[in-house]
Parts: C-alpha cells; structure tokens; sequence
C-alpha cells in the first residue's frame, strides 16, 4: 500500500463547502481520510507539510485542444500534461477537432491509450457530434460512450440545423449524455472577427455582434427542454446570453453553461492594436459584458471557467488580424487568471474553485473534483498570492500564443496530485 | 491656386534658409497618429509641393539615391501611379509590385515578403492590403519607413491628406467648415481617415449612409450621422462622395442600384441643398449613375480632378517629410 499525508494545509473544498486548516491522507491513489486541524499520530507513509498553502481539488478543465492526433507541433497530448500540470489541472476534457476527427469508437480508444501512455493528467475525451465535424451526420453516441467518451461536442464548430440539433439532443438523452455545444450564428458572424461595436469600427475590422451567439443559445436552450438531454452551452461571452441563461435556470435543471478565461478576465479593448493572439471564438466583448459574466459566475448562472486552451503556431497567428487563427494557449495560467477575481474581491475562492472542480466534475459525471473519501486523490497545493509575470517561454505548452503574455499574476501551483502521485512541482518553491 | 511656390524648407522671405523641425514620425499608417500639428505641417509641405508639378522640370531632387517600393496587394491605379510619380519627381528609384492574393497564401504573402523586400534595404515601402491591420504588421516586420496606402476598411491616411489640402485650396481654411461624407461608410477607409483628420482640424463631419452601410457606434466618433440625403446635405459647405462597391453590396446592403440611387446618389436637386458654393469631392474611382450623376461628376462643383493634382504633392510631401536627410534641403 502507498500511503501520503499532507498536514497543515489550508483545506478549500468546494463541493462539501470546507475551507479550513487539515491534513489529507491518501492511499492506493484514492483519498482516505480528511481531517479537521493536526493529524492522527501514527501516520505511516510519506509527510508533506503544506506549511499553509491551500489544498484544494485538481482542476478539471472542460475545454481544451491539442494537436493529437494530426498536429503534434501545435501540442502533443504529453505537453498538454506538462501545461495541464504547471497550471494545477489533474483533468482535461480533449475537444475532438483533431486530424482525423475524434468521431469514431477506435480513436476514442487510441486517445485514451496514447493519453495513459505520455500524459500526466487524466484526459477526458470528448467525441464529435457528427461526422467529421460535417454539422451533417450524427455520429454512435451509444458506441463512443462505450469507448469512454465523457461528452459529445463539435468543439470549435456549431451545428446550424436546428433539425440535426434535435436530433443529436434527442439520442444523447437516450444514452445520459451531456451535449457540449459551442454557440454561433454563422451568418450573423459573417466576416466578422472582433465584438462589433465603436472599438470595431474604428480598427476597420468587421464586427460579430451578442445575437450571433444568443439566438442559437435561446434555440438550443429549447430543443434542450423538448428533448430532455444534458445540455452545456460550452462558453458564453455577453451580457444577454447570462441573462437568458438564468432565465431558463430557473425552469429546468438540464441546462449549464461555462466561460472561457479570457471572456471572465479581459475585454475587447485587449485586442489593441490587431494583436492576434486575442483574436478568439467567441470574441472578448465589451467590459460591460465581462461584468455581467463575473456577476453570472457569482450568482451562480455561468457553471463554469474553463481554459479554452488552443494552441496556434505563429505560422497562423503571424498574420494580418481577420486573415489569423482564432484561440489562445491557457492551461498553465487558468487558475492565476481566475484568482484576479479573488484579489480584486470581485468573487470569493470557493466559487471560483467551484467551477473548475465541483461543477465540471458533476456536469460530466466524475467521481474527482471534490476532496471526499473514496475520490481520487487528485489535488493541488497553491500559494495565492505568489507573484509571477507569465513569459511565454516559461510555458510548457508547444506553442506560445498566450492571450497573457507579460501579465503578473498572483497565484501559483507549488504542487500538483494525480492519483495521489505528484506529477508537477513548482522549481521556484524550494528557493 | 497655390499661396506658395517654394519647396519645403527651401528658404525664407528675407534669403535666409529656414529648416522645418523634423518630422517625427518614421512611419505613416494612419491619420491616427497624428496630431493637429502633424497634421498641419504636412499639409504646409504640401502646399509647397504643388507648384513642382506645374513646372517644366518637374523634379525637386530630396531623394536621390533612395530605394521606394510600391507594394499592392490590391488593385489600384491611381494611387499606385501617384506614389510612384511622387517618388520620382523626388528623385528616388521607385519599383512596383503588384502581388496577387491568393485567400490561402494571402498572410504568409505579406510577412515573407516583407522579409524578403527589407533584405533589399529600401528605404521606404509603400503598402496597400485588403486586411486592416496588415500595413502596421508589415512595419513591424522591417527596418526601413512604410506608408499605408489603404489597409482594409480601416485607414488610407495620403487620401485625407489631398482631400484636406483639396478642400484648404479651395475654401481658404479648414476650421468651421461642414463636411458630408456619403456612401457606404461602413467598408470606407477614407471615411474614417477623413473623419479622424477632419476632426483634428476642428471641421464638422457628417456622415450620411442607409443603415446598413452604417459601422455600429459610429455616432460616438464625433460626427452627426444622417441617413436622410436631403437633411444631411442641409448646409454642408463639401460633399464627400464615397464609391459604392455595388457588386459586393447588392441584395444585401442595398436592394439595387437604382434604388440606392435614388435615395443616396448626388444629383443637382440634392445638391442644391447644400451651401451654394459647395464643393464636390469623390477619391475615385465612381461609379457614375450609382452614387453621383455624371452631370455633377463632370460639372463645374466638381474638384475630383483637383484631388489627383493634390495626391501627387502630398505624396511627395510624405515622401519627403519621412525620407529627406536635412543635410539634402538645401535653399
């Protein structure tokens, strides 16, 4: 049997509503006991002493891309670990746009191996929803979820039929799967690429506006009560889909929805002067809109943050702004990020923590991202308020299009758990 | 119609030379990054320019020995002509090239051939792209001075520049006059770089659009925006007319041209509305029988011919404002 303690650490546990100072005690990968104030004598195995940090749930993170299969100079699964491990994720849900398209049983079953085989973190598959990412065909819901899929999802893509859409709703609800949708209005985008508005029309740059985003919310939001799936609008972005969100909140328990960082913590205005490394789907609004997303994540209507990580080479992000790839790296500085909200007393820890452990854990059906006997001991030690400034070539990921590039941060991973073995420890911690 | 028949920083009324400060920008991308002294410094130099054109030896040699490569990732005639005429009534080697965009190449295009270029040490390049943004981009990307010769909807600051020079020569001033910009000034370039340097002048601007050819938040940019003609002409001391890309536009924007002529095309009755002395201008090319009537076009309010002549002296004010060593000015 293995066995490890942690004592004297500031326990956060979002989903029983702990928050005091504990020891953790974990055995054969899974937490074994959670205890108030010093711990038991006769402890056996190693001892960390936390000297104070928090203790908290791995973070699961419901929305990252990697270039595996297909792209493995963008981000391999294993430097997607590296990342997810800095940054204090034990668990990725993996979007299926990938070359091929995560879409059939054997590439669910090949990610998973690949995953157990080079990743330090749990790797949490999502399967496309139709084939190929088409928006045309649907694909074996019933199979992939045999194969471990945890969600299905067109990842970057949105599904314009409302048709197909019912339809995909309706089988998923046969099989108890949640349906993860990123929602756009293709013909409402158009050509644009940033929020539409005065900052727009003063770069020359053409402009995507809140109702490419809230009419298919308020459509998928009721094919969602006709069919009775699980349904996660997978990111939100203005101040109008919060509102209509918790308007349906208050009708139906089936309906979640998440928040990309850089919608929580920056505004339109970052783009400055064309700088791609903003250029995102959806696009950073208004500042208007980011506050009626943290109100959203304080009331409880955003379930969800999420990292939105997508890596893009500098080949696709060199580029003139409309003509470049849209996304931004994010694993590694998701939860310093989030705790800007934290110090700037805009929202307190526990809720934040909640939608990156409690939330995804329970939208997805997993048995982590709480601090509960019999869980899996996947946890984190972080300092809140070491500070450091992100540089992009301190990062682990493969590519460096960070949307917080020179950003100083407080908050800091010292240590990362996954299955009760550490898989990151931060090198500036000993010093 | 030139006050001045000196070169820039050629001299004084009393024989002594005058040196102007330098201009303290490397680069031109926009009426932006201009102040209202920038602004008016240039358009001293330009106004300096003019009488170049209209001598015998059109040449006033400041550039000699400097490399200008003209690069257009978009069509364009007059503009590519007048840079080029500009250089080279400077002195300059002017070279043109034209690069066609592929939708696929078009970006990877833009940086390796500014890499490439820049190995050749020219000493200014002169930029027009289809994407806004892409002009600043290339500036980033090489060691010599590059002016935007139009990026996307977003600025073609040389055209503001001959505009406001086209309107002083014939109003006399640019302060308190009214301004109406017509067209579709939710794609323009020249209605925004028009509008930034306009206002920077303290001219009242209009804009006048169907509502579908208006940018969201554009009224908070410090201009009346109409989109009724015959009211926003009303008073307007310049008619600005913008080019209708109708092939791009019909059926979505605009029902048909014949309807947007109608309600947006400059005619003598809509003009009539305007100050009596008014002055109508357009950077071409037009599109005659869509925005404007041939009859205006070619009439005797019309300045756009006027505007060409200025092109070519502002541009040689840019050119020589960026480029010229002062040890080169000599009276």
């Amino acid at each position: 049997m293995s066995a490890l303690t942690v004592t004297n650490a500031r326990i956060v546990d979002p989903a029983s509503g702990f928050d005091g100072v504990g020891s953790l005690r974990v055995e054969d990968g899974k937490i074994a006991a959670i205890a108030p104030g010093l711990p038991a004598a006769g402890t056996s195995g190693e001892v960390v002493d936390a000297k104070g940090l928090v203790l908290a749930p791995g973070l699961i993170d419901m929305r990252v891309f990697t270039g595996e299969p297909g792209r493995e100079y963008r981000e391999t699964l294993q430097s997607a670990g590296e990342a997810a491990a800095a940054g204090g994720v034990t668990s990725f849900v993996a979007m299926p746009d990938t070359q091929p398209v995560i879409d059939d049983g054997a590439l669910v079953d090949y990610l998973l191996r690949r995953a157990s085989a080079t990743c330090k973190v749990n790797v949490l598959p999502a399967a496309a929803i139709t084939k190929g990412l088409n928006g045309e065909e649907i694909t074996e819901f019933g199979l992939l979820k045999e194969f471990g899929a945890v969600c299905f999802s067109d990842g970057r893509r949105s599904i314009q039929s409302s048709a197909l859409l019912r339809a995909a709703f309706s089988y998923a609800a046969n099989f108890d799967m949640p349906i993860m949708h990123h929602v756009a209005d293709y013909g409402l985008i158009g050509d644009g690429v940033v929020n539409e508005g005065l900052f727009a029309t003063v770069l020359g740059l053409k402009g995507i506006p809140a109702e490419a985003e809230t009419i298919p919310l308020a459509r998928d939001l009721q094919l969602a009560a006709l069919t009775g799936v699980r349904y996660h609008a997978a990111q939100i972005s203005t101040g109008l889909a919060v509102a209509i969100m918790a308007n349906e909140k208050q009708q139906s328990k089936n309906v979640t929805c998440g928040v990309s960082i850089n919608n929580l913590s920056l505004n339109e205005n970052d783009v400055g002067s064309y700088r791609t490394f903003f250029k995102l789907s959806p696009p950073l609004r208004s500042e208007d809109d980011r506050r009626a997303i943290v109100e959203g994540l304080k009331s409880g209507v955003i379930d969800v943050i999420h990292s939105d990580h997508d890596p893009q080479d500098t080949e696709v992000k060199r580029q003139p702004f409309a003509e470049a790839s849209d996304g931004a790296i994010g694993l590694e500085t998701l939860l310093a990020a989030a705790l800007r909200l934290v110090h700037s007393r805009d929202v307190d820890l526990m809720t934040v923590l909640r939608a990156m452990t409690q939330r995804p854990a329970e939208i997805l059906g997993l048995p982590s991202g709480r601090l509960a006997v019999g869980a899996p001991a996947d946890f984190i030690l972080v300092d809140l308020d070491y500070p450091w400034q992100v540089k992009e070539g301190e990062l682990h990921s493969r590519s460096h299009n960070t949307s917080f590039e020179a950003a100083r941060l407080a908050g800091k991973v010292m240590a990362t758990y996954v299955g009760g073995r550490k898989v990151h420890e931060f090198e500036g911690a000993r010093a | 119609m030139a006050q001045s028949v000196r070169p820039a920083g050629t001299g004084s009324d009393n024989g002594q030379p005058v040196r102007r400060p330098p201009f303290p920008h490397r680069n031109l991308l926009g009426i932006s990054q201009l102040d209202q002294h920038d602004i008016a410094d240039l358009l001293l130099r330009a106004e300096a320019m003019i009488p170049i054109s209209r001598q015998p030896r059109k040449v006033l040699p400041t550039l000699t020995g400097k490399t200008q490569i003209n690069l257009f990732f978009e069509p364009s005639t007059r503009t590519q002509a007048s840079f080029e005429i500009a250089g080279k009534r400077l002195g300059a080697l002017v070279v043109n090239m034209s690069v066609k965009t592929s939708s696929v190449t078009k970006g990877e295009t833009l940086i390796d051939t500014a890499a490439t270029l820049n190995a050749m040490q020219p000493d200014v390049i002169i930029v027009r792209h289809p994407a806004s943004g892409a002009v600043e981009l290339l500036s980033q990307k090489v060691g010599c001075s590059v002016i935007n010769a139009g990026d996307g909807a977003h600025e073609h600051p040389t055209q503001a520049l001959l505009d406001a020079l086209t309107i002083r020569q014939h109003k006399g001033r640019l302060a308190g006059l009214t301004v109406a910009i017509c067209g579709d000034i939710a794609n323009s370039r020249v209605a925004r770089s028009n509008l930034l340097l306009l206002g920077a002048m303290q001219v009242r601007t209009r804009v006048i659009a169907p509502r579908t050819l208006l940018p969201k938040g554009i009224e908070n940019l410090a201009t009346e925006v109409f989109t009724d003609m015959e009211e926003g002409l009303k008073g307007a001391d310049v008619v600005m007319m913008l080019r209708l890309q109708h092939e791009r536009a019909n059926g979505r924007m605009i029902p048909s041209v014949r309807e947007y002529y109608r309600f947006y095309g400059l005619d003598a009755e809509k003009l009539a509305l305007a100050n009596p002395d008014a002055i109508v201008m357009h950077p071409g090319p037009m599109n005659r029988g869509v925005e404007i009537d041939p009859a205006i076009a070619d009439g005797n309010r019309s300045v756009i011919t006027d505007q060409v002549e200025m092109g070519v002296a502002v541009r040689m004010a840019v050119l020589d404002a960026l480029l010229a060593e002062p040890s080169q000015v000599k009276s």
